[in-house]
């Protein structure tokens, strides 16, 4: 290619110049019309999800639990708090695991071993939900021998622990040595470093780092179909089948009534907004300090 | 007298200096006075070395786990079907005969068929952001691209239900049909649920993946590659490829199949599209089945030992698959963001 172009130049031929000017032009409207065909499913999509869905929620919605089929009204108020339920039992087992592998990673890791389990959380973080639900259910719910809440939220922890380890370890490996060293100087034990120092220092980049697995997972439909299950009542204990937005988004969805449907998209809606708001609400927190004073 | 440091903070040569910033600054004055324990915080340093090895052993047991419990309960159904498995086509629960070809074939003809579509638009979006696009511009823009991935998949499911479909049925196939459907890939009645609806639904959703890996990649590209295409008397478009796009062939590539990584893996989108059927059709407007959909609608009914375990099968092989084309791609990434592949293998 250098050489078409040299040549180009040394003899100036207009009509290639003209013809790989047309193709530079055409090349640049090529890239455009991408991004136009790329963000028109976005804005389609969220346009569509606030069309249908805030036509459909209501009091009732936020506050019932699911009508049998045929009568109007009803809500989705118990598959929120299962989604709750569940996702707080993800968050207890992952989050902690996560932290804890990548502290290890980032202080302790730097050898052959560490290499193997950041291979082994990348693998993990690319293991389809699905396979993940599988493995729930064959530990969780064939020991206890009925579908519940905490296997559910056994198959989102695992599907949080691999984000939540690289990211704390990418976030404690920015904090400056200098910062460690002045630590040991005085003498404060390795431990206390990292758990005051290091790991204080770098706050606001692990909590990024949780609420992105927890975006990834409070969405996710698929490990939860034979864990959790699915509940048309309410239910608080984690031994028992629980109901989930998600499970009861895809449920409606799939099934041939009208007035399911437009639950549905009320359901959709509900989730993005929780989701948006869960991670906003950190972020904010996280700005102003409020985990930051000692 | 478990604690000297926390009772004794105030007699300061007494203590060495270290136990007293613990006590003064200890959130749990039971945990950290456990800790403070032994003179220079060597116990309390092997224990916490030990918890936080535990959780890293955590994630390789995770790992462990996931492939002893694949193995172990699909092998009923390796031990009747053998290889013959991924042969077979036909899938008849009452009769316990069980195939899984129809279920490969699905997943492979819808992620084809999404990278196909994606590929050329991710690395348009790519481009334009890292090479055209106006810099004020190139914030939102990559934002908008990525907020496509926040997205849960039974929102891009019911979305695909509810809009994808009937502009699939009504419009776009009678179109393909007339215009190309000698070809025998658009072919038969235009129900809108199809290969093709569940193929476009997954584009859709494995853009952001592919386009921020290529823009990462594109990123890393030296400055003096595009100064010297320019110098020559390159155009714009010529930079980009002879000096852009070519440097970062491999990244690119990884950044494609870590998408397709995600493609084969992805369920309740695919699910809510393709319409359940397990035949093997050439037509796009036929219906099709994946592997991640059969799991999805009957793993929870599967009756009886072979049923279940040629299911957990199926998972047994989309699990290894997936990891096959994940560990490539992020090798080829590797190749181009961290320089040469072999000081990642170390």
């Amino acid at each position: 290619m250098p050489e078409t172009a040299k040549k180009s130049e040394l003899h100036a031929v207009p009509p290639i110049a003209l013809r790989r000017r047309i193709v530079d032009h055409l090349m640049t409207a090529a890239s455009v019309v991408t991004v136009i065909l790329v963000l028109a499913p976005l804005f389609a999509i969220f346009a569509y999800l606030v069309y249908r869905g805030v036509g459909s929620i209501n009091w009732a919605f936020l506050t019932q639990t699911p009508k049998p089929v045929g009568e109007t009204g009803g809500g989705m108020a118990n598959a929120v708090v299962g989604s709750a339920l569940i996702l707080a039992i993800a968050s207890v087992i992952g989050v902690p695991l996560g932290i804890g592998a990548g502290i290890y990673l980032a202080e302790f890791g730097r050898n052959r071993f560490g290499d193997v389990i950041r291979f082994t959380a990348d693998v993990l973080n690319g293991v389809p939900s699905i396979v993940i639900g599988i493995v729930a259910y064959a530990i969780v719910v064939l020991s206890q021998r009925h579908f519940s809440a905490l296997a559910g939220g056994v198959a989102l922890a695992i599907m949080m622990i691999p984000t939540i380890t690289r990211t704390t370890e990418e976030m404690l490996l920015l904090v400056p040595q200098a910062l460690r060293e002045a630590a040991y100087g005085l003498g404060i034990p390795r431990w206390r470093t990292t758990l005051s120092i290091t790991l204080r220092a770098a706050t606001s980049g692990v909590i990024t780092g949780i609420m992105l697995a927890f975006a990834r997972v409070a969405g996710e439909t698929a490990p939860l179909l034979f864990t959790a299950f699915g509940n048309q009542f309410w239910n608080l204990r984690i031994n028992q089948p629980t109901a989930a937005l998600s499970l009861q988004i895809f449920n409606y969805a799939i099934s041939p009534y009208d007035e399911w449907h437009r639950q549905a998209w009320a359901g959709a809606l509900v989730l993005i907004v929780l989701i948006v708001s869960a991670v906003a609400a950190v972020r904010v927190a996280v700005r102003r300090g409020t985990f930051g004073a000692a | 007298m478990a604690d000297p440091a926390l009772q004794r903070s105030d007699t300061p040569f007494s203590q060495p200096a270290e136990t007293k910033l613990v006590s003064r600054a200890g959130p749990v004055p039971v945990v950290a006075s456990f800790f403070a324990r032994g003179k220079s915080g060597e116990t309390a340093d092997r224990i916490f070395k030990i918890i936080i090895l535990l959780c890293g052993v955590a994630v390789l047991a995770t790992l462990a786990l996931i492939v002893y419990e694949l193995v172990l309960r699909s092998g009923p159904s390796w031990r009747t079907f053998g290889l013959k498995f991924f042969a077979a086509s036909e899938w008849d629960p009452v009769n316990e005969q069980f195939g899984a070809l129809p279920f490969v074939y699905g997943t492979l003809v819808s992620s084809l068929l999404a990278l196909f579509i994606a590929v050329p638009l991710s690395i348009g979006v790519a481009v334009f952001t890292t090479e055209m696009c106006p810099i004020p511009l190139r914030g939102p823009l990559s934002f908008f691209v990525e907020l496509l991935a926040a997205i849960p998949s039974v929102v891009y499911g019911l979305w695909a239900i509810f809009v994808l479909v009937p502009i699939l049925s009504n419009y776009a196939e009678p179109f393909l049909a007339k215009t190309l459907g000698w070809t025998g890939f658009f072919d038969g009645p235009p129900y809108g649920i199809s290969m093709l609806a569940a193929g476009i639904i997954l584009a859709i959703m494995i853009i952001p993946i592919i386009s921020s890996i290529t823009r990462e990649v594109l990123m890393v590209v030296p400055r003096h590659q595009r100064e010297a295409a320019l110098a020559l008397g390159a155009t714009r478009w010529e930079m980009i490829r002879v000096g852009v796009l070519r440097n970062a062939r491999a990244g690119i590539v990884g950044g494609i199949i870590l998408g397709l990584g995600r493609a084969l893996g992805e369920t309740m989108a695919v699910t809510m599209v393709i319409g359940n059927r397990p035949e093997i059709s050439k037509s796009l407007f036929a219906p099709g089945y994946t592997m991640a959909s059969v799991l999805a609608n009957e793993f929870s009914e599967a009756t009886g030992d072979v049923y279940l375990s040629a299911l957990i099968e199926i998972g047994l092989a989309l699990f290894l698959v997936t990891i096959v084309v994940n560990a490539l791609a992020r090798l080829l990434v590797w190749t181009v963001t961290r320089g040469q592949p072999a000081s990642t293998h170390a």
